[in-house]
Order: C-alpha cells, then structure tokens, then sequence
C-alpha cells in the first residue's frame, strides 16, 4: 500500500469553537492509482490533500490519526523533514494555473530551481532534466520553450508546466486539486489524459479532488465521497456511477443535469441543503396576474449589435470599437425559454445587459411585449422595462451587504409604488421569501448570512417582487453545487409554469441548457452561429462549432 | 437600533479588537484623554481664560513636586500666572474640537466629490481628480498657511482672533480632503461594477439613490480608517500652525499655542511650560494612530 491515512481527524479552532473539516477519514491509495475525491464546497476534500503534504491553513491541525507513506508516519513529523518530503515523494497540481507559478522567474528556471534542490545536481544537468520533463508533459519545443516566462504560456499549457513541476521530483504520491477546474473544456480532456498516462507509466498514486462527477467519470479508478468532512462511499468509479448505497451520493448522482436526455424535474435532491419547498398554491393565488392583451412574443431582438470603445481618441471617429455582439436576432415566444450558450467572451452577458438596458446597442430593435425599447425616450423604456429583471452569476457580489433581505426585496416596489405602499412591500417581500423557500423570517437578516443558494433565491424573489414577467438568468448557477443548482433549476422550472414566465437562460454549460431551455442560441465570437431547438441542437449540431462544444462536454457515464 | 448594535458587538471587528492588546490600549488612553479634556471645567482647578483670577505674582512656577513649587498648581503654571493642568486640559479640548470638526469637514467634502467622481466618471471625474492632485502637490501645512494668511488680510486683528478657530478649521479641511476623496473614487469604482449595482439600475433607480444608498455604505469602511488617521493628523497640523503663530491666538490657547509660550522659557530652566501640553500631544497622536492603524489592518488589510 503506497499511501494509508486512517481515522483522520483535522479541526478549526474559532471564536464559535472548534470545527471538525474531517472527521475520522479512512481512505488507501495504491501505486499506479487514481483515487478520485469528490463532494461538494465545504466537504474537507482539499483538507484532506493539505493534511497530506502538511500545509493545514492556520489554526487547523490534526487532532487524531495517521497518514502512512510507504510506511513512514507522516502526521507530526517536524517541519524541516516536512520540506524534504515535499515536492520530493509529495508533488501537488493545485487549481489555477495563472497563479501558481511565478510570473517573475521562466519556466524552466522553476523547473530547474525545483530539480536541483531535490536532486542535488549541477545546473547543466538539471536544464537537461528539465528539457525532459517538459516534453513528458507533452510541451513541444520545450528546449526553445524553456526560456520562456509564463504568461508567453496558455493556460492548458501553463498546466502542464505545473505538472512536470509536480512530477520532477520524482514523488510517489501525486495531489491533484481540481487541476482542471479553471481550463476551458476542450484544454480539460486533454489534461486529464495526461495525468492519466503519468501515473501509469511512473506508477504514482494520485489522489484527485475535484467537484466534477465528470472528471471523475473519466480519470479515476476508484472515487471517495465526501460529506461534511466524512467519507460516506468508498468504491469503484463504475459502481458509485452506476449504484450509489449512500443516500447523499445517490442524490448527488441526481443531480447532475445529463446532455442526453431531457428529465422534467431533477430528483432526491433534497438531502443536501435544507431550503424547503416553495409554496406553489399561494404563489398561484396572489401572483398571477392577468396582463391585458399583449402579443404572442414577449421579447424580439432584431439585428442588435454592441460596440465597446476601446481605446478613446479626441475625435471619435478614431477611436478604435471593439464589436462585442454582432447583429444578432432572435424571439422568444412568451411562456419558453430561450438559452444562449457560447464559452466565455463569446458576448453573452453583453446581450443580456444589453437588453436589460446596462449598455445601449449600437444598432438594431429591442422589442418588450411588443413595444420597442430602442426606440423609445429614455424614460418611456425604462416604464417598460419594468417587466423585465435579470438574475445574476454571482450570488456574493449580486445583494448589497449593508442592507437587510427584505429591504433588498421591496426596494423595486417602493420604487414604484412610492413610500406609501410601505407596509405592502413588506409583506410581499416575506411573501416571495416564503414562495422561494427561505420562510418570511429571513427578511430580518443580512446577506452573508446566507448560503451562495440561498441568495440566488433571494436574487429570485428580488427579480419578482414587481411583478415582471421576462427574467434574464445571467449563469445562476455556475457559482454554486450540483444539488444547490438542481435545486434552484427546479424552482425556476416550477415558478416560470406557475406564473408563465418568460426566461432567457444564458450558461456556458450544455447539460444545464438542454435541462431549462426550449431553444438554444449557440454564440461564438459576438454571432450566433446556430438556433435551433433544443431536442434538435442536442440530436444533430447543423454547424461545426455547436458539433465541438457537444462533443466536448463531459459525460457521466460512457 | 438596538439589535443592530448588538450585531455590531458580536462582529469579528468587536472580536479582534478585544484580542489586540494594543488596539485596547490605545483605544483606553485616547477615550481617557477626549473625556478629561471634554470634562476639563469639572477637572481644571482654575479657568484659564478668565483673566481676572490669573496672578501674575504666580508666574513661571514649577511642578508641585519641584522645590518652590506650589501645591496649588499640580504642574505648574505658566509666564502668566495660568495653571498649566488647567492650561493644558482646555488646549486639548480646543485642538480636538478643531481636529474633529476639520475632519467631519474634509470627510463630507471628499467623500462626496469622491462618490460623484467614481460613479459619473468621465470630464466630472477627470475635473475634480485633476484638482485633487493639483492640492495634493503642495504639502498640507502650506495650504493652511495660504488659507489662514488670506484671511488674515480679509478681516482685522481682532475679527480674525475671534474668527480664528473657524478659519483653521477650514484650512486643516482644505488639506484633508484629497484622501478621503482619492480612498473613496477607487472604492467605488469596484464597488461599481458589483451585480448588485446593475440590480439597482434594472430597478430603475437612478444615479443618486444608488450613489447614495448602496454604493455610499459599502465604500465607508476605509473613510473611517483615514478618518481616524486624520484626526491626529489634524491636531498636530494645527499645533505646527499655532506654534508658528499663525494659529489660536495666546487668549484662547490650543495645545500648540502653549508648545510656543513655553518654548520661549525652555532654555531658561522653566521646561514645564511646554513639556507638559507637548507630552499631552504625543500621547493623544499616539493612540490615536496606533488604534488607527489597527483598524486599518483588521478592516482591509488590502486598502490603503
């Protein structure tokens, strides 16, 4: 056995006492293994990689138990032998690339730095290590490439440097911690091969964190699920997959949305968190409200481009414009949701803010219920605007901390009905606290009093509270776990069939698209090269790009 | 109200500040000094301002504990007859009345330029920043110099006596203001582009209620930081003014008028007359930024 941890016990002193990260973790690692960990944020699975190569972020420690490496006892031994054991039988791959790596120094003089200190070697001999280890790593003219600094590298590439800084010192054990959370999909696979091939070929055991059932699904031998600092499975990456024991594990497995097929609700995802149901009678009874005779589509984008000013000259017609979107079109019949998808810079976000009013199109129509934005006074499109409301990525930055939930909720309606309507406000606002599942008590508290989930329902009662009928969803969920977001996917899917709401669903994930959307845009660049429906995109991609991103998404199970 | 002051007590901000040591410290001292010189006529043994109970016969004594000192006055007193605990318990109240209010001054000034410059942007930005670094190349004292000699010129001896504590208090402001609006411009411009700001702005709300209400809390975090900075600051830049002479007139006597009465006797022997209010200054100043610099490191150790 290459590397035994037994009965693991890592806690946090704090001011609100003592927090177990793990709690009597018992996991094994062969030689030649890839031993995936997986949870979610705040299971304890990067915990266990750092108690491993012993940087526990202050004040943490190990209460009890023992990390065993080929025999060596690992837990309580001084730092000095610590510093030796590092790099040279533990190498470690952390998570973003951009920054683990010294932006001052080349890359082949880290790679060197590195080999002389664990080899003990002259400096000739370690730059034809080095050499080496970069075209191991599948760098190709790493002897030209050696002297380059890192940000000549791309981020795929940059991770590979990490690696053969990870694997030069000829480690047994490899922490691998979320190596490709932070690349784009086409880089992840091609990363994921390698760490595969590495430890085969060098026989080093692996233990490999990450948040992502399909990363897992690709690379790992085995798979140790973690929850709230417990392993609760333990198995074969195939059987966890296929026939989960755990309830936590078989509701994390529900979770995942899937590419292939399209499922009505996600299941059994009410392990996790408890957010509670929304109360879909009452939400029926005081929130749907009859909106006079308006036209079949609730919103038309007609030729829409963006122009960003890039660099500003004193005459304007020199200043040099980036295109952001171009002429793009589209209509979403009220009631549906249409998605765009398209990786990041692909101008996305701009068209929602565009629509939303943030910035203004440089040409083309804005329709809302019929009635055009763009071609309006400023203060006749923000009336009617005021259908409209936007739900945003990130739920920290999204709420305004100085301010109480329910404040933040009726501040739209005192906005338009004045402050009269003081007390109504506040009682619609622990209304649609109640509907979104928080219970009306959580008006009295502040943001950072809650989970990332929990405020993006708090961002959804915000989006309602007036009323509006059409909600921009700006990637609600790309900041959050699987089950929060499984849960937050099947409460926009309750609430647009309650109160037929129109959504334009933006996300660079496919799986999720193809579970909330009726049609899909697929962007590349500022244009959409593919719009389609769903079920027909997902069947057969017309156009190549659409075909590549299909391709490239991660599947569960092969 | 309550229950926000009781959130306010549980805070990590409340937390550290019992664990620091010398944040308590210098909190306890700086909390000592503003109640005695806010309570100087209960404390002071004698009112230094009314002529009539000053004797000159009783000039230049020295501490109580020194041969020929009288217990009468605890430390002394000073070329007039005035006992310098009295002395010194008044001055100090005069400078921290002037620290805090040309603080409260330069504050509201440059926190509002500052909101207005980081979210409009553009010429208003360009304008009022150009106009700050213009301020800011002259160094602090010069600028209450300018300010204290314009008004020396506009009003006659003894308008100006009596105007005095204003027109320093404006010319302390006038130096002040730069940073908090500098501090508060970089705030908002992150804090601007934050979701909950478009939030705002898709609600419609415009420029001033967000500004104000939700751009404004977030960003004063570092303002109190550079105020507390600042009021030491303040106080000693209108001691240096006061000691050059060009601040409270002898009548009135701030900290810094006292320093200069008694730098005069220093070198004959009579050392009380400016030690006294001078050690009153160090230490105030002292605490004052060290609980300030620990405020700065426990609230953003990024900022600044």
């Amino acid at each position: 056995m290459l590397l035994d941890i037994s009965n693991l016990t890592v806690k946090y002193p704090s001011r609100h006492g003592e927090f177990t990260a793990l709690k009597d973790v018992t996991l094994t690692l062969e030689a030649g293994e890839i031993l995936g960990l997986v949870g979610e944020s705040g299971a304890g699975k990067s915990t266990v990689g750092n108690a491993v190569i012993g940087l526990l972020a202050k004040p943490g420690f190990v209460d009890h138990g023992r990390i065993t490496l080929t025999g060596q006892q690992l837990v309580g031994r001084p730092e000095p032998e610590m510093e030796l054991l590092r790099g040279a039988r533990v190498g470690m791959i952390f998570q973003d690339p951009m920054t683990s790596l010294n932006p001052l120094e080349t890359v082949g003089w880290q790679l060197c730095e590195t080999i002389m200190l664990h080899k003990h070697c002259t400096r000739r001999a370690a730059r034809t290590h080095a050499i080496d280890m970069m075209e191991s790593v599948g760098i190709r003219d790493a002897g030209e490439r050696f002297d380059h600094y890192p940000h000549q590298f791309s981020g795929g590439m940059r991770q590979r440097v990490v690696i053969a800084l990870a694997i030069c010192g000829d480690p047994d054990v490899i922490i691998a911690d979320e190596p490709t959370t932070a690349l784009d999909v086409s880089v992840q696979s091609t990363i994921l091969d390698l760490l595969r091939t590495i430890c085969r070929e060098r026989g080093v055991g692996m233990i490999l964190v990450t948040h992502d059932m399909g990363v897992i699904a690709e690379v790992a031998d085995r798979v140790a699920v973690m929850y709230r600092g417990e392993v609760v499975e333990v198995g074969k990456t195939r059987e966890i997959l296929t026939a989960p024991q755990h309830k936590y594990t078989q509701s994390l497995i529900s979770a995942v949305p899937r590419a292939d097929v399209k499922i009505e609700r996600f299941p059994l995802i009410s392990y996790i968190e408890d957010a509670g149901t929304p109360d879909l009678a009452r939400l029926k009874a005081r929130w749907t409200k009859p909106k006079g005779a308006q036209s079949d589509i609730a919103l038309s984008v007609r030729d829409m481009s963006v122009e960003f000013i890039t660099q500003r000259a004193w005459t304007g017609r020199k200043s040099k414009v980036f295109r952001a979107v171009q002429s793009v079109s589209f209509d979403i019949p009220r009631g549906t949701t249409l998605g765009i998808v398209g990786e990041s810079g692909s101008g996305k976000s701009t068209i929602a803010r565009t629509i939303a009013g943030i910035y203004q199109p440089a040409e083309g129509e804005v329709t809302l219920n019929g009635m055009s934005l763009t071609k309006a006074s400023t203060r006749d499109a923000k009336l009617r605007r005021r259908d409209l409301q936007m739900i945003f990525q990130d739920p920290y930055s999204s709420l305004n901390a100085r301010m109480r939930v329910q404040q933040i909720i009726a501040e739209p309606i005192l906005f338009q009905k004045g402050r009269a309507a003081r007390d109504e406000a506040m009682r619609t606002a622990d209304d649609l606290l109640d509907i979104v599942g928080l219970g009306g008590a959580a008006g009295r508290k502040f943001p950072h009093e809650f989970s990332g989930g929990q405020r993006q329902r708090i961002s959804i009662a915000r989006a309602l509270a007036t009323g509006a009928n059409f909600i921009i969803c700006d990637e609600p969920t790309s900041a959050l776990d699987v089950s929060i977001q499984a849960q937050l996917l099947n409460l926009l899917k309750d609430l647009q069939q309650e109160l037929g709401l129109t959504l334009l669903f933006i996300s660079h994930d496919l799986p999720v698209v193809r579970q909330m959307c009726d049609r899909v845009c697929v962007m590349k660049k500022g244009v959409i090269v593919e719009q389609q429906e769903t079920e027909q995109l997902f069947a057969s991609p017309q156009h190549a790009y659409s075909q590549q991103l299909l391709a490239l998404a991660p599947k569960l199970l092969r | 109200m309550f229950k926000s002051f009781s959130h306010f007590l549980q805070s990590d901000l409340v937390y550290n500040f019992t664990r620091s040591r010398v944040a308590v410290g210098s909190a306890v001292v700086a909390l000592l000094i503003i109640a005695a010189s806010m309570l100087a006529p209960v404390l002071s043994p004698q009112n230094p301002f009314d002529l009539m109970s000053l004797d000159i016969m009783e000039s230049n004594l020295p501490p109580a504990w020194e041969s020929g000192g009288d217990p009468k006055f605890l430390l002394g007193t000073d070329d007039q007859g005035r006992d310098m605990l009295s002395a010194t318990l008044y001055g100090l109240r005069i400078s921290l009345i002037i620290g805090v209010l040309s603080v409260a001054l330069s504050l509201l000034v440059g926190v509002t330029l500052g909101l207005v410059s980081g979210y409009l942007g553009g010429i208003v930005d360009t304008l009022i920043m150009r106009v700050a670094d213009v301020q800011l190349s002259f160094p602090a004292i010069l600028i209450a110099l300018i300010v204290d000699g314009a008004f020396r010129i506009l009003l006659d001896k003894e308008m100006h006596d009596r105007a005095a504590i204003y027109v320093i208090i404006l010319a302390i402001a006038a130096s002040g203001w730069v940073q908090y609006a500098r501090t508060v411009r970089s705030c908002v411009l992150s804090e601007k582009g934050k979701e909950y700001v478009e939030a705002a702005r898709i609600i419609g709300l415009g420029p001033v209620l967000i500004m104000v209400r939700h751009i404004l809390p977030n960003v004063m975090g570092p303002v109190f930081v550079v105020a507390t900075l600042h009021i030491a600051m303040a106080i000693i830049i209108e001691a240096t003014l006061s000691f050059l002479g060009l601040g409270l007139p002898p009548t009135t006597p701030s900290l810094g008028t006292l320093i200069r009465t008694g730098n005069e006797y220093l070198f004959s022997g009579d050392w009380w007359i400016t030690i006294f209010p001078g050690a009153a200054l160090m230490i105030f100043s002292l605490s004052v930024n060290l609980f300030g610099d620990w405020l700065r490191d426990a609230m953003n150790p990024k900022l600044l």
